[in-house]
């Protein structure tokens, strides 16, 4: 019970401190520093961790298609 | 393979290719990147574009070795390895060509970039024609391969072309695009992917895990065709 709640304890201060992450100083060039000052940016890589997820997931499903069809040939 | 209840068949690269993907989505969008004109946050396609190339390459090169050793051994098993290693290589391929050209219709052909003002001088870069030649060819090796029914005069025609393809590839994408002026990173001078000018160590840090982690995908994705592949053989011996 005790290790549990030192990591509850953990990852609720990970959690707290993500909006401090990738908060850098001003750049001379200017990159999408419009897109990060609204901090959308994050916005796209949900975006493309699901798409990248569900075709992940896809494949798995593929994957143990096969191995089922596999075991019934032997 | 030992294992009863394994129901993903040698699972463990898989796990590291989707691992491998993930940090590459978040930290190829997140990091910080050199600061270059005209490529801008253009650069963190090197992740995506690039490494589709790398893949192809990779996945072309086993499907060779495969077809040496289909030539060494006759064994039809590995006439199938050849041919979808090859395949999707070609898919690959088409990627890479495909996020290329949305690459370069916002860096070389931008409206705003006096440099690159006509269509002919994009439309005229070595690599690209180098790549659609050599893509060609392997399309090719697809036709022959599917056009001849006799099971063991197609492995050996298909596997033979495979090579001459495989041979193919280097003048067209890695000798001729260098020796000729080009838009493309990596023309007469550097490197496609790794001139330190363009990329730094920041972005290595990505960059090698990328082409890691979308290589093990492509190897992934070839196992399941091969295993559909050999189901079916064996469904049609029975």
């Amino acid at each position: 019970m005790i290790v549990g709640k030192k990591i509850f304890f953990l990852m609720t201060l990970v959690v707290f401190s993500m909006p401090v992450w990738g908060q850098n100083g001003n750049q001379p060039v200017q990159m999408a520093d419009t897109m990060r000052s609204n901090g959308r940016i994050f916005v796209v890589v949900a975006v493309m961790l699901t798409i990248l997820i569900g075709l992940v997931l896809y494949i798995v499903r593929l994957d143990r298609k096969i191995s089922k069809l596999e075991k019934e040939f032997k | 393979m030992t294992d009863e209840k394994n129901y993903m068949h040698k699972s463990w690269w898989k796990i590291a290719s989707v691992l491998l993907l993930i940090y590459t989505f978040i930290c190829g969008l997140l990091l910080d990147v050199p600061h270059l004109p005209a490529l801008q946050e253009t650069i963190r396609n090197l992740y995506f574009h690039v490494c589709m190339w790398f893949c192809m390459m990779i996945l072309f090169i086993v499907s060779v070795i495969n077809s040496i050793r289909y030539l060494r051994s006759f064994d039809l098993k590995y006439d199938i390895y050849a041919r979808q290693y090859a395949t999707v290589g070609i898919v690959f391929g088409i990627l890479g060509y495909a996020t290329g050209a949305i690459w370069m219709s916002y860096t070389w052909a931008d409206p705003n970039n006096p440099a690159f003002q006509s269509f002919s001088a994009v439309a005229r870069e070595p690599k690209l024609i180098g790549a659609a030649i050599a893509l060609l060819i392997y399309f090719a090796y697809l036709i022959l391969r599917d056009s001849i029914t006799d099971m063991d005069k197609r492995a050996r025609v298909s596997a033979v072309y495979n090579i001459f393809a495989f041979a193919m590839l280097f003048p067209t994408i890695w000798i001729v695009p260098r020796l000729l002026p080009s838009l493309h990173p990596g023309g007469q001078s550097g490197n496609p992917a790794l001139d330190t000018r363009d990329i730094d160590g920041r972005m290595r840090l990505v960059f090698y895990p990328a082409v890691i982690g979308w290589t093990l995908l492509g190897v992934w994705i070839t196992t399941l065709k091969i295993r559909l592949n050999i189901l079916k053989e064996k469904k049609m011996m029975q």
